[in-house]
């Protein structure tokens, strides 16, 4: 366990490579240095952030005034797209179905663990970088690539794809079924395989860095749980991205090349389709496979940022450590067995999907162990309300309401009436959704100095909080109701059914706070890129923290450590142990006689 | 001109934040302190805003609860849907209560331990005893939650009896047909390589059990307190049958039959008595005044569930329900598709 250091001190390379100056291209562009392609995969992500969020904001005003002409529709989407102002219903689509995948891959998928793995696994293990930073760099490439083909769909004649983020054909293998079927579809195809590659070459880097760049002393059990997240995340990600691949992949040749894996008994028009023996559930359990653990890659990362700032900032050890690690294994190995439960109504075997109900509400458990992990933290903290602390306990909130919803859904039985309403829209984006996009704010805020030596504006990051919790639950909570009402999500209007017509108050006030939310991501934008240039400079430990990251020095030094590489002695959270001087002990301090490490174990 | 106002309005919003962060930062420099530490006036005044919040929040879903659940579906118009709404009502019960639980303690230890110059926090890493209390707690719970979930389910997805009326429902982009089996109760053979322009689901004429088969559009009729069997199908591309007034819902897939089946207890003329059912109408058709569209009385509806063009968002059916002498008298009057 304790000797990995012989492997990141012999590193090789790293001595000589910050003594040469490196161009403007192999330093900024094509660098290899972990912490600029986590700057990298964080600037991309936030502006693809900005970009769905955006595109969210156009369909709801479609939502909240179905048919009412907005100049901005037209100046955005052209004429083509929204005539007079007035959303087209392919648009429409378009909107939602990117607007999914990139908040989903593209943001918190890529954007969150490739910022955050990459700042944080070198730094918190005590490595020099990556174990190939030529992987790492690709990863990032992939991803950029991937993302800019997502958006082009945009710009071809026919639209970008159109089918829901989930892409179930045959609507998505038929060009004749819609417009974003065809070149749009491809597009999403190709973007979608780069961006699993990505992931690949991303997700492979952190295993073998974990498990082989420790340095001396950093047992796995005084790993921070940030890294054990990262881990159990990357672990799922490799077993499952080349699931989604293998769908994709059937996908194209159904599409392209004649063959019948989804497609069966179909007549599009004017003519019956010759392919018969394929089923599209074959492609929904393939998608779910990756699926379901995709949602636990998404939060997974937050949790584990979130349990790192809340133990900070309460000055207070996390509480139950091995707990915590044993749930995030647990929930990881759980999210392999659940992916049915997104398809009760498909027909399925009724006995099948009494045993997804089984494995799904078993992830209740670890789940709300986490959940009261952090009530524990909290409880007789020190609480110092950072804006980072403000995100994380924001976390926490959504987790645990969102995460409830989800023993409605879970339940075979009871999925029925709501399944495919806007009751699992408003289930999913808080429990996920927000959930994971506060903690990677929060993750933001705390490691600004780590990521551009300075920090962001703490006022203008109390007002971002604020504007974005309130109006997250403004957004989501009411949604719900629509749901309840039967109202079905993906619904371009829903001024066809009298029945939903009492709704559209909601729907108007949910807009609302959809307006309000974007607005105050404007601040964070404007924080963000000015604190950069502009913000106050750090130094070296500003929350006085443990973790090795804050033990070099506030400078972007190639090779992370000047000097040899730090020595660990103790667990991650000695914050406030009796009988120290300060509230915190640095991982790197020995331990006393007779002290004993890691709460007492 | 609204426009080039609006983008002069956003210009000078992004400069007066800009203004304003520079003074913050020369003001606090000034004073010589970190500007990202937080003080303790911060931390009172984070804490005081969590509290505010914690109130706020939960007035906030009570005044939802009172707004929207009148605008909820009506009671359940179907057997199986009874007792899964309560027990829909069961688990929402655990939900809201674990939830307000939960919250008030969130909320109250960011209010009470905010951080206080010269505090210290108490050193708790673990301790087994509770964790055991979260571990086991929450899986009694979920245990009961599984046994009462699993039971309904059994229930709901038992074969129809063999009595049970058949129907399919065929749904193709973009709205539904639906066949009535006729007087053998037995549906005729059907090929999608037959689905001309008239014969739109593709029958086959020379399968006898077809004959009396009894085709309709835009609305169909179902007796009350009958086991009725739907057979979905689907023409291109998936689509789902969602009768949210009968808690039913399945999805309908290319090269393949699924199945569906519940028994209506409440006629449509019946359910446009009850007072909720009253109540709603009124709102609806209020909404509907305001818009200048004509007031409209209830149905039962099915509508199409899963994401399957761009007219999705329009594919829908009226449901009849009413008593079986109404039923049999309204199907009488169809003819059957192959007339001989």
């Amino acid at each position: 366990m304790e000797n990995h250091d012989q492997h990141a001190q012999a590193h090789p390379g790293h001595e000589e490579e910050h003594h040469h100056t490196e161009s403007f291209v192999s330093k900024y562009i094509f660098s290899m240095d972990h912490k600029t392609i986590s700057r990298q995969f964080l600037i991309t992500a936030v502006l693809m952030a900005f970009i769905a969020m955006t595109m969210s904001l156009l369909f709801r005003l479609q939502l909240a005034w179905p048919g009412e002409r907005f100049w901005i529709l037209n100046f955005l989407l052209g004429d083509k797209w929204a005539p007079d102002g007035i959303l087209d219903p392919g648009m429409y689509m378009q909107l939602v179905t990117i607007h999914g995948t990139i908040m989903v891959f593209m943001v918190l998928t890529g954007g969150l663990s490739g910022t955050f793995s990459n700042l944080l696994i070198p730094y918190q293990i005590g490595a020099r970088d990556m174990a190939s930073g030529f992987l790492n760099m690709l990863s990032y490439w992939f991803f950029f690539l991937s993302s800019v083909i997502m958006l082009a769909g945009f710009f071809v004649e026919t639209g970008a794809a159109s089918g829901g983020w989930t892409v179930y054909p045959p609507l998505s293998a038929l060009p004749q079924a819609m417009e974003g079927s065809r070149l749009g579809m491809t597009l999403w195809l190709v973007s979608m395989s780069l961006f699993i590659v990505s992931a690949l070459l991303g997700g492979l880097n952190y295993i073998v860095t974990v498990i082989n760049l420790r340095t001396k002393g950093m047992s796995m059990t005084r790993m921070p749980l940030t890294i054990w997240a990262f881990f159990i995340t990357a672990i799922l990600g490799v077993l499952s991205f080349p699931v989604l691949f293998s769908a994709a992949l059937l996908l194209i040749f159904d599409r392209s090349f004649g063959t019948s894996f989804y497609l069966s008994d179909i007549y599009i028009g004017g003519q019956a389709l010759e392919q018969t023996g394929g089923s599209p559930i074959l492609y929904e359990h393939l998608f779910w496979f990756l699926g379901h653990p995709e949602v636990y890659i998404i939060i997974l990362p937050a949790l584990g940022l979130t349990s790192e700032i809340i133990s900070v900032n309460s000055r207070k050890p996390i509480f139950g450590y091995r707990a915590m690690i044993g749930s995030i294994m647990a929930i990881g190995f759980l999210s392999f067995i659940v992916w049915g439960h997104h398809m009760f109504i498909t027909g399925m075997n009724p006995f099948l999907g009494s045993v997804f109900v089984f494995t799904t509400l078993l992830i209740a458990i670890p789940s709300a162990v986490k959940a009261f992990n952090y009530l524990t933290t909290l409880w007789k903290g020190n609480i110092q309300y950072t804006p980072a602390m403000l995100f994380a306990i924001g976390l926490v909130s959504t987790f645990i309401s969102g995460g409830l919803t989800g023993i409605i859904l879970a339940d075979s039985a009871l999925d029925i009436p709501v399944h495919d309403t806007l009751f699992v829209v408003a289930h999913f984006h808080i429990v996920m959704g927000v959930s994971a996009i506060l903690g990677m704010l929060a993750g933001v805020y705390h490691w600004f100095p780590k990521l551009f030596l300075r920090h962001m504006n703490k006022k203008l990051g109390y007002i971002h909080f604020w504007g974005t919790f309130i109006s997250a639950y403004g957004v989501f909570f009411p949604m719900h109701f629509l749901g309840l009402a039967g109202l079905p999500r993906r619904y371009y209007s829903n001024s066809a059914f009298p029945m939903f017509d009492n709704l559209v108050d909601i729907n108007i006030l949910i807009t609302g706070f959809a307006i309000l939310a974007s607005l105050t991501q404007i601040v964070f934008l404007f924080n963000f890129f000015y604190s950069i240039f502009r913000g106050p400079k750090s130094e070296q430990n500003p929350w006085k923290a443990n973790t090795l990251e804050w033990t070099t020095p506030m400078a972007n030094t190639h090779g992370n450590w000047p000097g040899k590489l730090p020595v660990v002695h103790r667990w991650p959270y000695d914050y406030s142990k009796p009988g120290k001087e300060h509230d915190f002990v640095p991982q790197t301090v020995p331990l006393e006689e007779g002290e004993v490490d890691g709460g007492g174990h | 001109m609204i426009q080039s106002l609006i983008y002069v309005a956003i210009i000078l919003t992004i400069f007066a934040i800009g203004y304003l962060v520079r003074v913050f930062e020369l003001s606090s420099s000034l004073k010589g302190d970190k500007p990202y530490e937080v003080t303790e006036k911060d931390n009172r005044l984070m804490s005081k805003i969590m509290l505010t919040f914690l109130f706020v929040f939960f007035a906030f879903v009570i005044w939802n609860l009172i707004e929207y659940l009148p605008l909820m579906l009506p009671e359940s118009a179907s057997e199986h849907g009874v007792g899964l709404d309560w027990l829909f009502n069961f688990n929402m019960a655990i939900i809201f209560f674990v939830f307000t639980i939960t919250h008030i303690l969130l909320f109250y230890f960011s209010y009470k331990y905010y951080g206080r110059k010269g505090n210290i926090a108490t050193y708790f890493t673990h301790s087994n005893k509770l964790e055991m209390i979260w571990t086991i707690i929450p899986a009694t719970v979920l245990a009961v939650i599984i046994i009462f979930g699993l039971k309904a389910w059994n229930k709901i997805t038992e074969p129809a009896s063999k009595e049970a009326i058949v129907i399919q429902l065929y749904s193709k982009q973009f709205d539904w047909t639906a066949r009535y089996a006729g007087k053998d109760n037995e549906l005729g053979a059907s090929n999608y390589k037959l689905i001309t322009e008239e014969n739109t689901l593709g029958m086959d004429i020379k399968d006898s059990k077809g004959a009396d088969d009894i085709i309709v559009k835009n609305e169909f009729h179902i007796p009350v307190n009958k086991e009725i069997e739907f057979k979905l199908n689907a023409r291109e591309v998936i689509h789902s049958a969602f009768l949210p007034h009968f808690r039913a819902q399945m999805n309908c897939v290319p090269g393949m039959t699924t199945m569906l089946h519940f028994t209506p207890i409440i006629t449509t003329a019946e359910m446009r008595t009850k007072p909720y059912v009253i109540e709603l109408m009124k709102g609806i058709n209020e909404a509907r005044a305001k818009r200048g569209e004509k007031p409209e009385e209830f149905n039962y509806i099915l509508l199409c569930n899963k994401i399957c063009g761009n007219s999705h968002y329009n594919m829908q059916m009226t449901v009849i329900v009413e008593s079986e002498a109404d039923y049999k008298k309204w199907l009488k009057s169809k003819k059957p598709y192959f007339k001989k």
